[in-house]
């Protein structure tokens, strides 16, 4: 009998509570644990028939490719994409770097403010003085190339989406998979088909930026009242019109949302595509991080936040100035707007004539660097040499203290007991389609040969998540009492979030070195911002009425929160959690990389070696498999907001 | 029933005998009207699962029944309005006549002409020429000026930009919005705002206009104004119009005739006066039991016959005057009021029976 069916007979019978069941699930998963453990733990086999298979199937698929599939599908597509991608980063070139920054420059003038134009155009000539400038045009064009391409796709999609409910309720759960799938995972599948080059890494941004682009146009559309529309047809609009002349212009800042996720989603691939012949800052960065040079990743890494800053600044509002009535837009007359424009034209033809022909304007000079990599070396030095007792000892305490544990039991557990629990934890908290699903996602990671590097994982992910967990609900705890320290919280998790993934390794690499602890800490930064602003929304949104009844009789603040704030506030911790779980494992499985270990090392791995193509797949689709099982388990939430959006329509 | 309404009087249950049956002339005529949302949408019409209610129906299928089995005729010229409480199916109704809503089963003639059949070409045509409509929430578009949004029909159905902005700017005169052209909506308070929607409406110069609870979204003083404005330009421009609400008063000032809808089905179909004078069951009895009566019946409605004796020197009304506009000329007179219609005296009212109509009690006559 599984656990499954032990947990499910209690509940119907007895109707515990949900804390109940889970605590007589986990009482009974361990009396099976200990005469089970040891038994079928499933140890990895590097040389398991299905790698060799899977390594078979790779050669086969080098071997053909002239297969008609190649030669009409995947071929032309990687191959136009990467002659477009040269194409634009021939013309960034040939702009030279003085051509670029008037350009962003003039952007910023036009569309923002003179200040924003200043802004962006320093952040630019920054970006020369770290000396990574040619990098940074390849990464420029390869965006610029991903993300048209992507509203080329996403838009026209999200706007059918928007009008059909057949076409929304089609593509909701392929987006829904496409956001929690950590990218990673989909690089070995996506490399057999395209093979490394920067067309490859293109696409795999594309397949990242796109959902956004579909997800934001759709609510826009939906976001203009169903009145309006009505109004127009009731005048005898045709469809055309309707979405011409109401549709879409109403939905305009929310489509320039869209755009502006779409740049930044396809800036946080930046990295991860590299892995797959992307070139550029990605390129750079990897190089130095795969050497342990923290210093040289510190400049790669500050070149992506600066230009993830100066495509932000410049699309965030662009997508605001469309919407012309907005109160300051009347500040400015018509007049002075035809001035400026003339102005920035005029910067950037000046700009261009000087990028093109002066060779001082077209190459950044090399004279000039403003390099960070030797201070933070000896940074980081100076840590190995005198903090050690404080990182190291953090590090040894959280792995004797909890990692090891943890991993020793799960990784000694027989796989059948773990994807049990899992399951019946599932059907607990989530309801009986959770739990079938995580049992076969969970049966399928055991059948992919990857189960005890997945047990790794997972050990990371439940630790990660639970320090992610506790100062998130805290940190938010505390910014929803308090506008002072919500004040300070914003712009850090803002900055936090718009910073592309890979930059957290840098400093916990820095401070921790190559380990599982670092992977962790790493995941624990990228996924506190998330949790944070959650937990705090939801606990600002308890009722005052709730907070001042409470208070009236006489409890103590912390009283206040345990039994008022955090139980009402249960949704959003929900929410919390599983944004938490989903963020914390993107995470773990990049920290592959810098010593991390399980199914993230063995993604690289395969990535990198034809031998370790089989196992890299495999941990690829046991990646995906496992962020699906952990978004289910903690999904009760989410699935609560479905029904009730159901409700509502 | 219990009701303390004054009865009918002769004269005016014959005249309640002639409201169902209307006069040959009809605008619009609506027959057997069903609309159902839901799953079952094309199976439960017909079958015994028809029979049930409301709840009954959404319980056994999922189903739900907005509109069902309505007829009216609407006669050239009039202000038919409907009126019924939230969720009875209005909004439904009057989608379903130009096909906003693509009703279930039924008919719609308009100019003898059947809605269900048109194609969906000629279905556009009729809605540039022949219909509009006024919403609740005025349905505007927020990028565009003012000018621009009473223009959007004109400018659909493909006229010249000259063209639409004159015709724009004069039917924004005729609403007095006179030098808002150039402003944008929501610069514009929720009265004005509707202003505007009423004529992007009259742009088109419709045969017939609906209105979805237009002035359920302003404030009682703006949307007596505005009452007043809709009974202007009906005047001023005589079109047919459909009005929905659930004001009573408002049904009662603005209808020529008035629908009682509940829960998808129309109650009763008559004149204000007979509305109040002759609720049809208890759920119209009690929607009318707060209004004066005086401000709706009419002389007619509540006089008597005139009898052997009766002193003749009272003052004359047509019987089609309101209770309340004759008070004080009874007030001032020791004989009763005669009724006079086409220079024959028709009947008589007493003192006492118009101040029983204004207590809401039986005469004891
Ligand atoms: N698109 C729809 N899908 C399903 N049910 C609907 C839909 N539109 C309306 N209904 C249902 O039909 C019934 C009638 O709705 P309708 O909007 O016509 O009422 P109404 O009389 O206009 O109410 P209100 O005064 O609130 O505007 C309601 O029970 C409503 O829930
Ligand atoms: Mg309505």
């Amino acid at each position: 009998m599984t656990a499954a069916a032990l947990a499910a007979r209690p509940r119907a019978a007895l109707r515990l509570s949900k804390t109940r069941s889970i605590l007589l699930l986990s009482a009974v998963a361990v009396l099976l644990y200990v005469p089970a453990n040891g038994h079928l733990t499933l140890p990895l086999d590097t040389q398991a028939p299905l790698f060799i298979a899977l390594n078979s199937f790779r050669d086969w698929m080098i071997a053909n490719r002239t297969a008609w599939f190649f030669v009409f599908f995947f071929t032309p597509v990687r191959e136009g994409t990467a002659g477009l991608v040269d194409f634009v980063t021939g013309w960034l070139t040939t702009l030279g770097w003085v051509g670029i920054a008037a350009i962003a420059g003039a952007l910023g003038l036009v569309f923002v403010t003179w200040r924003t134009g200043v802004a962006v155009a320093g952040a630019l000539v920054l970006v020369g003085l770290l000396g990574v400038w040619d990098a940074t045009m390849v990464t420029l064009g390869q965006m610029i190339v991903a993300v048209a391409l992507s509203l080329v796709i996403g838009i026209p999609i999200g706007i059918w989406a928007g009008r059909s409910d057949r076409v929304q309720r089609a593509v909701t759960p392929l987006l829904d998979l496409m956001q929690i799938m950590p990218t990673y995972a989909y690089l070995v599948p996506l490399v057999l088909l395209f093979f490394i080059g920067n067309g490859t890494a293109t696409i795999a941004t594309m397949i990242y930026a796109i959902p956004p682009a579909i997800r934001l146009t759709a609510l826009g559309i939906r976001g203009v009242p169903a009145e309006t529309v009505e109004a127009a047809s009731s005048l005898g609009s045709t469809g055309w019109q309707v979405l011409r002349k109401v549709q879409i212009p109403m939905a305009r800042s929310t489509i320039g949302l869209a755009v502006n996720q779409t740049i930044m989603m396809a800036l946080s691939m930046v990295v991860i595509t590299a892995f797959v012949g992307a070139g550029g800052l990605g390129e750079v960065l990897l190089k130095a991080l795969e050497i342990q040079d923290v210093g040289g990743s510190f400049d790669a890494g500050v070149a992506i936040v600066l230009l993830a800053m100066v495509l932000d600044r410049l699309t965030a509002s662009a997508s605001q100035t469309s919407d012309r009535r907005r109160p300051g837009a009347d500040r400015v007359s018509v007049a002075d707007r035809r001035q400026i424009r003339a102005a920035g034209l005029v910067i950037a033809i000046v700009g261009i004539g000087l990028g093109v022909t002066q060779s001082w304007a077209h190459v950044f000079p090399s004279d000039y660097s403003l390099s960070f990599a030797d201070p933070v070396n000896a940074l980081v030095s100076w840590l190995e040499a005198n903090a050690v007792w404080l990182t190291s000892g953090l590090k040894d305490v959280a792995s004797s203290w909890l990692l090891d544990p943890l991993q020793q039991v799960l990784t000694a557990a027989p796989f059948w007991l773990v994807v049990g629990y899992a399951a019946a934890l599932a059907l607990i908290v989530s309801g009986r389609r959770a739990a079938t699903v995580a049992a076969i996602a969970g049966l399928a990671i055991a059948a992919l040969g990857v189960w005890r590097p997945a047990m790794e994982t997972l050990t990371q992910v439940l630790f990660g998540v639970l320090i992610a967990m506790v100062v998130g609900v805290a940190v938010g705890t505390w910014a929803a009492r308090s506008s002072l320290v919500s004040q300070i919280v914003r712009p850090i998790n803002d900055a936090l979030q718009t910073m592309p993934a890979f930059v957290y390794l840098i400093p916990a690499l820095a401070l921790f070195g190559p380990t599982r602890f670092t992977a962790v800490v790493a995941a624990v930064i990228y996924a506190i911002p998330a949790v944070t602003r959650l937990v705090e929304d939801g606990v600002r949104g308890v009722s005052v009425t709730a907070i001042e009844s409470a208070t009236s009789s006489g409890s103590t603040a912390f009283q206040v929160i345990r039994k008022v704030q955090l139980p009402m506030a249960r949704r959003s911790l929900l929410a919390g959690l599983n944004q938490g779980v989903v963020l914390v494992l993107a995470m773990v499985v990049v920290g592959g990389l810098v010593g991390g270990q399980a199914l993230g090392y063995h993604v690289v791995q395969g990535l990198a070696q034809a031998s370790d193509f089989g196992i890299g797949l495999s941990a690829a689709l046991a990646i995906v498999l496992l962020g699906v099982v952990l978004d289910r388990i903690t999904q009760g939430a989410g699935a609560r907001r479905e029904v009730k959006r159901i409700e509502d329509e | 029933m219990t009701s303390t309404f004054p009865a009918p009087g002769p004269f005016a249950q014959a005249r309640l005998a002639a409201g169902q049956q209307p006069s040959g002339e009809t605008a619009i005529s609506v027959k057997g009207l069903w609309k159902i949302f839901g799953p079952g949408e094309h199976k439960i019409i017909g079958t015994p699962l028809a029979e049930l209610t409301r709840d009954e129906l959404r319980l056994a299928t999922g189903s739900n029944v907005a509109v069902r089995d309505v007829s009216f005729d609407v006669r050239p010229g009039e202000v038919f309005v409907v009126m019924g409480l939230s969720g009875s199916g209005k909004s439904t109704l009057i989608r379903c006549l130009t096909r906003l809503i693509e009703p279930t089963a039924g008919e719609v003639t308009f100019d003898g002409e059947e809605i269900g059949k048109a194609s969906q070409a000629r279905l556009r045509d009729l809605r540039r020429h022949r219909f509009s409509m006024v919403f609740q929430h005025f349905g505007l578009l927020p990028h565009r000026r003012v000018i621009d949004n009473v223009a959007f029909g004109l400018e659909v159905r493909g006229e010249s930009k000259k063209a639409r902005r004159d015709k724009a700017a004069q039917m924004l005169a005729l609403v007095g919005l006179e030098g808002q052209e150039m402003r944008y909506p929501d610069q514009l308070s929720g009265g004005m705002q509707q202003r505007v929607g009423l004529a992007r409406a009259l742009a088109v110069d419709p045969d017939v206009m609906l209105f979805d609870e237009p002035f359920s979204a302003l404030d009682p003083l703006i949307r007596r104004d505005m009452q007043n404005e809709v009974l202007r330009l009906h005047n001023e421009v005589g079109k047919t119009m459909i009005f929905i609400t659930h004001d009573l008063a408002e049904a009662l000032k603005l209808g020529d005739h008035v629908a009682i809808m509940r829960a998808g089905q129309i109650v009763q179909i008559g004149r204000p006066e007979e509305i109040v004078g002759a609720p049809a069951d208890d759920y119209v009895a009690d929607f009318v039991q707060d209004v004066p009566k005086s401000y709706v019946l009419t002389l007619g409605w509540i006089m008597r016959e005139v009898r052997p004796g009766d002193p003749l020197d009272g003052p004359v009304y047509p019987s089609t005057t309101v209770i309340r506009e004759a008070v004080r000329d009874v007030a001032c007179s020791d004989s009763p009021i005669r009724i006079v219609d086409d220079g024959k005296l028709v009947g008589m009212v007493d003192r006492s029976m118009v101040l029983a109509a204004i207590a809401g009690t039986e005469p004891e006559a």
